[in-house]
């Protein structure tokens, strides 16, 4: 589903996030990308969600060659995803119900179906009864938790996430995870990069380990 | 179906922002309105100048100077060549006695004009043109002053031809003022939609990380720039029909005094539709230069 093959990343300015990275997602796979902070676990992400691009090797996605495409069909790609960022990327100028129905609103989703879809995304993630809060009003978690339901809203067959139990404490962590596993359970891809690996000790996924921008052995 | 939602949200997003500020949106619009009037008022006194030239122009006239010593014969020769000349269409002669007593009568001066030994006035003809082409009429004239015993040809609609210059080049200044004002809005409207876009910097970032087209992040903005530039487009109508109006109400009492009824002509429907369209189409490329060059900043590399 997913094929990364000798990636590499050099940012303007000279430095290489990446070097030579490949690996490989099969569909329905639960997978963490681990390594120290800096690894380069959000730049994989990011090259795999069309949001950033390599500057060498290439990613394939459901056979779809990604590095090649023009800039025009990215958004189109980046839909295919569910997103959630390490730094949450929140509005916090609108609700939650706004936050979470932003990817419909902008795929071009039927209008009398959103509020349905919304509102099934902000129950799965147990914030039905904040629709109307600002997201400064939620705590750390319930931020997370808005961000994954603004990451499943389109029903994506890929999940990225990217650090999503950073700065939450061991419980809440624990709860988060167990949701990615529930998505998981009912079919969707996930890949989740986390420095945390106490977090994935006996859940028994496989893991990616990178250690300053290369594959660790 | 989805589609016209995304333009009606657009336009109730832009309308909603417009009203959110109302003072800069008035201090824009007026910019529009002042810019677009000037080379819209400029327009249509030309326009007016234009027209009541023509009118006073429609009978094109020569007047033919012969020389002071021609006698019957000279101004038969020349009644024969105005006769068969294509340009012309009728003419008159004057005879030179018959114009010192019309002199002596108009002028109350005939007692100093008794003194005069001989008559100083030479025989003249006045020729109407076949046409009032300024071109046609000074073929003519120049063709009839080289004819024996033409001592001088006036062109009396040459005041005219002289307005009909003036008049080009008072259009290639308004053209040309029109052009530069239009960069300048284009520019004035470039910064203010790359604040509306600095203000919502993070909306379109997470939009677009979501998987927003670079249409669905202009739309908006696209709006908002064209519907600012219609807004001044009919405060400039206005301010020129403003305008017009007071001067009209000057006009009228000025020409009263002299026995006339001059008055400016207001803007045509057409030229309004022509302002109203340029006015948005201005704001709307502001605004697309400014979203677009954000855009294009944002582009992952
Ligand atoms: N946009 C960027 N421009 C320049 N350097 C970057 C950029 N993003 C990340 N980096 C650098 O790339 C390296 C890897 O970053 P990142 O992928 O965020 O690591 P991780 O997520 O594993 O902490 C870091 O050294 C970081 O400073
Ligand atoms: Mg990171």
């Amino acid at each position: 589903m997913i094929t990364v093959s000798h990636v590499s990343k050099r940012y303007p300015g000279g430095y290489e996030a990446l070097r030579n990275v490949s690996a490989q997602v099969e569909p329905g796979e639960m997978v963490f990308v681990t390594g120290h902070s800096g690894a380069g676990k959000s730049t994989l992400l990011k090259l795999v969600g069309g949001i950033e691009r390599p500057t060498g090797g290439s990613v394939v996605i459901n056979g779809k060659n990604i590095t090649s495409m023009g800039r025009a069909s990215l958004p189109f790609l980046r839909r295919n995803f569910g997103f959630i960022f390490q730094d949450h990327k929140l509005l916090f100028d609108r609700s939650v119900y706004a936050n979470a129905a932003l990817p419909l609103i902008i795929s071009g989703f039927p209008r009398r179906e959103i509020p349905r879809r919304v509102r099934a995304a902000l129950d799965k993630v147990g914030l039905l009864d904040r629709e109307k809060a600002r997201p400064v009003t939620l705590s750390g978690g319930e931020q997370q938790r808005l961000c994954i339901a603004r990451a499943i809203v389109n029903r994506p067959a890929i999940l990225l996430a990217d650090e999503p139990t950073g700065n939450l404490d061991a419980a809440y962590a624990t709860e988060i995870i167990a949701m990615f596993k529930a998505f998981n359970q009912v079919g969707v891809t996930v890949v989740i990069a986390t420095h945390d690996t106490a977090l994935i000790r006996g859940l028994g996924a496989r893991t990616v380990r990178l250690d300053h921008g290369a594959i660790a052995a | 179906m989805s589609w016209i939602f995304a333009h009606i949200d657009a336009f109730r997003d832009s309308m909603r922002r417009l009203l959110q500020q109302p003072f800069a949106t008035v201090l824009n619009v007026a910019v529009f309105g002042i810019a677009l009037a000037l080379p819209c008022g400029f327009y249509i006194g030309l326009e007016n100048v234009a027209r009541f030239s023509r009118q006073l122009t429609s009978e094109p006239q020569l007047s033919l100077f012969l020389t002071v010593n021609a006698d019957a014969g000279d101004v038969k020769a020349i009644e024969e060549r105005l006769t068969r000349h294509a340009a012309v269409a009728e003419f008159r002669f004057v005879d030179r006695s018959t114009a010192l007593e019309d002199l002596k009568r108009a002028s109350g001066m005939s007692d100093v004009l008794s003194e005069l030994q001989s008559n100083p006035l030479p025989h003249a003809f006045v020729v109407a043109g076949r046409s009032a082409d300024p071109d046609l009429l000074e073929g003519l004239r120049d063709e009839a002053s080289q004819w024996p015993s033409v001592e001088h040809v006036q062109l009396d609609s040459e005041w005219a031809r002289k307005l009909d210059a003036a008049l080009r080049i008072g259009r290639l200044l308004v053209t040309l003022l029109g052009v530069l004002l239009a960069f300048a809005l284009v520019a004035v409207t470039f910064n203010t939609i790359r604040l509306q876009i600095l203000t919502r910097r993070d909306e379109i970032e997470v939009s677009k990380l979501i998987g927003a087209t670079n249409h669905f992040i202009r739309r908006p903005f696209l709006y908002l720039g064209g519907l600012q530039g219609l807004l001044g487009g009919v405060a400039a109508w206005l301010i020129v029909a403003i305008a017009v109006r007071m001067l009209n109400r000057e006009l009228a009492s000025f020409g009263g005094l002299f026995g006339l009824s001059p008055s400016l002509g207001h803007m045509t429907l057409q030229q309004i539709g022509v302002l109203l369209a340029l006015a948005a189409l201005l704001g709307w490329l502001g605004a697309w230069m400014s979203v677009s060059r954000h855009l294009w900043r944002m582009e992952p590399r």
